[in-house]
């Protein structure tokens, strides 16, 4: 992955541009915090700009080029717009303005929406398989290796189980399992993969790892900068929603350390 | 590994490029980037469709399952719902009120519990069409595929359930003498454009819940409405006598009301074809295939903007 990059610098090939994207999001109600409901018919009376909607600019004109081979962390405090971003270059957010162009199908790790906690797990494996896009027989070939992987029938049969009678921990590395089974071109990882035991955080990170090394470009999302200085190249730094900081892992973690004063 | 991809970190950032001095747009174009989230065009889209039709169907199942799976009588309530319903009203309008309206017994019976569970069948779909997108938001939010793959689905498991309450609907039909025969046949097309006609609806009605939520509360009034005037509990022809022509022709040219007379003509012996307005299948073709084709399109182009909060 690295001697390719340094044998053709030239011919470095794009897989993620965005170009000024701004993302907005829009909270119904939410205007005045008064949730009475003469204060809701006040607002439709009084036209204006928009009838009862805060809107919330996550990102504000974010402007980068990723390229093949590459694995870009994302950091910045709680609530600068990483993991909005994330999700509008998985074009799963509509753009406010400006566009993310991608190569292929960016895919977001992560599964967690489509599975429901009154089916066993087994029919959650089979569902999360199917939403996240691979075929019936993908999912038969990959099913034991999820099951092993997640190791929830270490203690039992729990897979015939309905999932609400998991414990936290459980459901969480079923969840990972699931989501961690496909391959994928561009990869985005939202944090929170801590999760689990010891045992399981230790096998997660290999899987990353070996999903790294498949995908095209990497996407992590994390407060951790220690996994952060461990898989990437490259750091984008947002803050308030703006790109404050692009550039080799080393330069821009050195700052933003001195920045959150560590 | 982590030393390595640092140096090139920085001869990423240092290295001079051919590229440079390309807009974005340029960028993209030359090494054929699309952008994200574009909408499909329509042919394509179905095809995307197609390729999840066993997500669409497992997603339609898991739903179903999921609705009782905390009861002790568990997937019993598939059957045992409808049959309660059809016992509430057979108690109201058959021993209470008396409201066969000119018809005997045997006729009306059948005929208000096969009008109950068409009209269900499609007050379902659209009731979990309006909140196909806007109650599924974390779905569409953390993956990719076809949005249109939820109103479907969510068609899909009222079809489903609607299969279940036919087994009561048999039932029924049989306790009050009129036993199977060939026109039963005639279930399977009326099902048919039914469905189509019912995912059409809450293809739409998911695209205007997803920009208005608020339709999940004004709609249950709208479809009460509806059913009032479909002759859900009273024949159209019975009640409207004396009316004039065009009144009658108007109720009965009703979505809602053709398929339960279709319904009531296949399984009903003693309902005949007088009661069905004429052109009566072509009407119900016409239903399905245009409310079907105009609420997929609708739906459609507005396709990259679901997910919006």
């Amino acid at each position: 992955m690295a001697e390719q990059n340094d044998d053709n610098i030239g011919a470095k090939i794009p897989t993620v541009i965005s170009d000024e994207l701004h993302i907005v999001y829009r909270v119904h109600g939410a205007k005045t915090g008064k949730g009475s409901a003469t204060a809701a018919l006040s607002r439709i009376l009084k036209r204006g700009e928009e009838r009862g909607v805060r809107k919330v600019h996550a990102v504000r004109g974010v402007s980068f080029v990723a390229y093949r081979g590459e694995a870009i962390g994302l950091i910045g405090s709680n609530g600068s717009g990483k993991s909005t971003l994330l999700r509008a270059i998985a074009g799963l957010l509509p753009a406010e303005k400006g566009k993310v162009f991608t190569d292929g199908q960016p895919s977001l790790l992560g599964v967690n929406a489509a599975l429901m906690n009154d089916l066993t797990g087994e029919r959650n494996i089979i569902l999360g398989g199917l939403a996240m896009g691979m075929s019936r027989e993908q999912v038969k070939e990959r099913y034991q290796d999820i099951v092993d992987f997640s190791g929830i029938n270490e203690k039992g049969d729990f897979i015939t189980l309905p999932m609400r009678t998991y414990s936290s921990g459980m459901a969480a590395r079923l969840r990972f399992s699931i989501a961690a089974a496909k391959d994928h071109d561009v990869l985005m990882i939202d944090e929170a993969l801590a999760t689990g035991d010891r045992k399981f955080q230790k096998r997660s990170e290999e899987r990353i790892r070996e999903l790294r090394k498949e995908a095209g470009t990497v996407f992590l999302v994390s407060h951790n900068n220690k996994s952060i200085r461990d898989t990437c190249n490259r750091v984008l730094w947002l803050e308030r929603g703006e790109l404050r900081m692009d550039g080799p892992t080393d330069e821009v973690l050195k700052e933003y350390e001195k920045f959150t004063g560590k | 590994m982590s030393e390595t991809t640092h140096d090139v970190g920085v001869a990423v950032t240092a290295a001079p490029s051919p590229d440079e001095g390309l807009t974005a747009t340029q960028l993209a174009a030359k090494y054929g980037l699309a952008v994200s989230g574009a909408r499909p065009s329509l042919v394509e889209y179905v095809r995307q469709l197609w390729g999840r039709r066993h997500f669409i169907l497992a997603f339609s199942q898991a739903k179903l399952t999921a609705q009782y799976s905390q009861a002790k009588l568990g997937q019993l309530w598939q059957v045992a719902t409808p049959l309660l319903n059809a016992g509430v009203y057979y108690f109201v309008f058959g021993v209470i009120l008396h409201a066969s309206r000119g018809m005997s017994q045997d006729i009306y019976i059948p005929f208000l519990v096969t009008g109950v569970f068409v009209f269900t069948f499609s007050q379902s779909s659209i009731m979990s069409g309006v909140r196909a997108i806007s109650g599924n938001l974390g779905l569409v939010r953390a993956l990719h595929f076809p949005r249109a793959s939820l109103p479907i689905s969510f068609a899909l498991q009222q079809l489903q359930q609607l299969l279940f309450s036919m087994i009561v609907l048999f039932v029924v039909a049989i306790g009050f003498g009129s036993y199977p025969s060939l026109s039963w046949l005639l279930i399977l097309p009326i099902l048919a454009l039914q469905f189509l006609f019912n995912t059409g609806l809450a293809l739409a009605v998911a695209r205007m819940g997803a920009k208005t939520p608020d339709l999940a509360q004004l709609m249950p009034f709208i479809l009460r409405t509806w059913m009032y005037m479909s002759g859900v509990m009273f024949s159209i022809n019975h009640m409207m006598a004396g009316r004039p022509e065009w009144v009658v022709r108007a109720m009965e040219v009703n979505p809602a009301a053709v398929f339960m007379d279709l319904m009531r003509f296949a399984l009903i012996d003693g309902y005949g074809a007088s009661n069905l307005p004429p052109h009566v299948w072509a009407i119900a073709l016409f239903w399905a295939v245009a409310v079907f084709a105009g609420g997929f399109v609708y739906f459609w182009k507005a396709e990259e903007r679901y997910g919006r909060g």
